[in-house]
């Protein structure tokens, strides 16, 4: 018989890697931005690059994030988001063609004017259509993955066939307001003032949306239920209700995320939700389902790397976001940031 | 010895049965019993799109696993035939190089992805499928001088496969006895065995551990199967499946572009031909995919005529138009997630 082993207690500060970790995924934002900043040449057209970086990358969070949240909370999985973005675009857009007398004029207030109404009007048209979409696609099929891809993925066939009905079969091409056209001149890099302003905006909803989910009730209720959603209803938070708020949020957020994106495209398509999925998957994915962080994170990275990809090897781009999720996955294989415990 | 044929999966319906035998008597003499040149496509359309949509039965609704690239798969195969049509001259061979290649390329793909997706979460799977596929199509339409990009390839099958082949003098049954009717029946042959090939998958212990997965993944864990081993398993057999459906589809248009195999419109077809028929049964399949070629080839003229007889009343017309079927089988496809998850043959065989 052996003796029990002596009780030597040691205190050992964290090592370096160990406090670091936690921040892991921030870093990586950081450090494929000195990538870039290594591999690109000139230094203008690396600003440059990364502006439109990161203005695609808080687009693609601002459609992203309704979708990871609402499977957070419901486990419920989405494929017809993108039929929200969709609808947002040719609403917005509509708007904006209707507004064409605000838009056209060179007054910077007027443009913003106008380009709220048409984001508030676009917001407006995808949460209710979110209400009725959860109402009678999603909500017969809880708690059935299978049935929930393949119905959301009908609904989104279904929407894209009744905006080319409402709207015409043919791409629609718009201008932006016209003082949000050209570019202004930074350091010697031309930056576009539109990706500016989509980067100021998607900054605004990830702060109100982190402030929201920080620091109020409803945030709280919410982060709880993706928790451990049958211990919030056994306190007595009828989870169901919220999550239809969150899940018209989410498609409003989408709406927004297409006017922002038909008009950094110029031009909109029935199609351009579902082709915008793809990275917004991707995001997701290497995010963590259900996480708002990594979300903003994966969403920033794509848009990075796409950009600085886009530049030194055009054709590799898209595989390169592809690359980058399989790099994720063999790292952390729940995302960056795994929030929802597997269920 | 029928029974056997059939791994013992019997119709278990009369009417089905029927059904099926009808469907077996056409496409097994569609150069006779319909000669002209859009009905012959169209049988042979059928006879791919069987074993395509049973390949994809074959995850979804035994494996219960939902994919978004079945049709980068059944474009392996074919972009295979093609390439290797291309560069080795025509010949039997260079077909039967294409299409293994484009086989063992599309089941190694799969098992890839498979590892990757499979093994975290079987959802994600759904979405990493559709990311990599679309993927896959853009680099296809990049690489344009080795895949033809957006115009896609066309090619020299064997002579022996050619209208100008003939094989007999004068005519056989008052069709003409050329190559053309051979491609046919290299399509119709190759499809019905590949066909019987998974129902006998389908009917083997493999296939019954499958759908104690789909049923209940963790029991069938702790019953002591891997789950994800049959699951990755059947990923792969069904896009090496996929890649040899997409190979005859090569053989049989002598061309291959991203339109024909690798849209996402195929992939919604493959989808909606699936749960029409009946998920989890391979008849289901053969239902499902003749009942929407068929559609697709003439309901369009019956939608366009409904289209006119209300031409005068607002926003019905443009609801109508036929370039608007895919609207109507969207909701067809959605009510029928609902209310007849099994599909056409579930409700037949009275589940």
């Amino acid at each position: 018989m052996t003796a029990a082993p002596k009780h030597a207690p040691t205190m050992a500060q964290m090592s370096l890697p160990e406090r670091l970790a936690p921040y892991a995924p921030i870093l990586l934002v950081v450090g494929l931005v000195i990538a870039g900043f290594v591999a690109i040449p000139a230094t203008s057209s690396w600003l440059t690059l990364t502006v439109s970086g990161l203005a695609m990358g808080m687009m693609i969070f601002i459609m992203a994030s309704g979708l990871t949240l609402v499977f957070g909370l419901m486990d419920v999985i989405n494929f017809g988001h993108g039929a929200f973005v969709s609808v947002g675009a040719f609403v917005g857009v509509s708007f904006l063609l209707l507004l064409e007398h605000m838009t056209g004029a060179p007054n910077l207030l007027w443009n913003l004017t106008a380009l709220m109404v048409a984001i508030i009007g676009a917001m407006a048209a995808t949460g209710l259509m979110g209400y009725a979409f959860e109402r009678v696609i999603v909500k017969p099929v809880y708690g059935h993955h299978l049935k929930q891809i393949l119905v959301t993925m009908g609904g989104l066939i279904v929407v894209e066939q009744l905006i080319i009905v409402l709207w015409g079969p043919e791409e629609i091409y718009i201008t932006r307001p016209e003082s949000l056209k050209g570019a202004i001149t930074f350091a010697g890099a031309a930056l576009e003032k539109y990706r500016l302003v989509a980067v100021g905006i998607g900054l605004v909803v990830f702060l109100a949306m982190r402030y929201t989910l920080r620091r109020t009730k409803i945030g709280l209720i919410v982060r709880a239920g993706v928790e451990n959603g049958e211990m919030v209803q056994a306190l007595g938070y009828n989870l169901r209700m919220v999550f239809i708020g969150v899940f018209v949020a989410g498609s409003a957020l989408a709406g927004l995320g297409g006017v922002l994106w038909g008009l950094y495209q110029e031009v909109i398509t029935a199609h351009m939700g579902n082709q915008t999925m793809i990275l917004v998957f991707i995001v997701v994915i290497i995010g963590g389902l259900g996480s708002v962080e990594g979300c903003f994170i994966g969403a920033l990275m794509v848009g990075l790397l796409q950009n600085y990809v886009a530049f030194l090897e055009p054709k590799a781009a898209l595989i390169s976001n592809i690359a980058l999720m399989v790099a994720i996955l063999m790292w952390r294989p729940m995302g960056m940031i795994p929030v929802v415990k597997a269920k | 010895m029928l029974k056997t044929l059939v791994s013992g999966d019997t119709p278990r319906s009369p009417i089905l049965l029927a059904t099926l035998i009808v469907i077996l008597i056409c496409l097994a003499f569609a150069p006779f019993l319909f000669p002209g040149v859009r009905s012959v496509d169209t049988a042979a359309r059928i006879c791919i799109f069987i074993v395509l949509v049973a390949s994809y039965d074959l995850l979804l609704g035994y494996g219960g696993i939902v994919s978004f690239a079945h049709t980068m798969f059944f474009g392996l195969g074919a972009y295979g035939v093609a390439l290797a049509s291309t560069h080795m001259g025509r010949g039997f061979d260079a077909l039967l190089v294409g299409s293994v290649a484009g086989a063992g390329l599309a089941a190694l793909l799969a098992l890839v992805i498979g590892l990757f997706s499979l093994r975290v979460r079987a959802i994600f799977f759904a979405m990493i499928t559709l990311a990599v596929a679309s993927a896959v199509a853009v680099l296809v339409s990049q690489l344009s001088t080795l895949t033809g990009g957006e115009d896609g390839l066309s090619f020299k099958i064997p002579r022996a496969l050619g209208p100008a082949f003939k094989f007999m003098d004068g005519e056989l049954f008052g069709v003409k006895a050329n190559g053309k009717l051979l491609k046919y029946y290299l399509v119709f042959i190759s499809c019905f065995v590949l066909f019987l090939l998974m129902l006998r998958v389908v009917n083997s212990p493999f296939g019954r551990v499958l759908q104690a997965i789909r049923e209940n993944d963790f029991r069938a864990e702790a019953i002591g199967y891997r789950v994800v081993h049959y699951r990755v398993a059947a990923t792969c057999l069904s896009a090496a499946i996929a890649a040899l459906a997409g190979a005859l589809y090569a053989v049989w248009l002598r061309y291959v572009g991203p339109d024909t195999t690798l849209s996402m419109e195929i992939m919604i077809d493959i989808l909606l031909m699936v749960v029409i028929g009946g998920m989890g049964t391979m008849y289901g399949a053969v239902i499902g995919a003749t009942l929407f070629v068929l559609a697709q080839n003439y309901l369009q003229n019956v939608l366009s005529l409904a289209g006119e007889s209300v031409s005068t009343l607002p926003l019905l017309p443009d609801l109508l138009n036929a370039d608007r079927w895919l609207l109507w089988l969207g909701v067809l496809f959605i009510l029928s997630v609902y209310f007849f998850p099994t599909g056409i043959v579930g409700r037949l065989r009275g589940k």
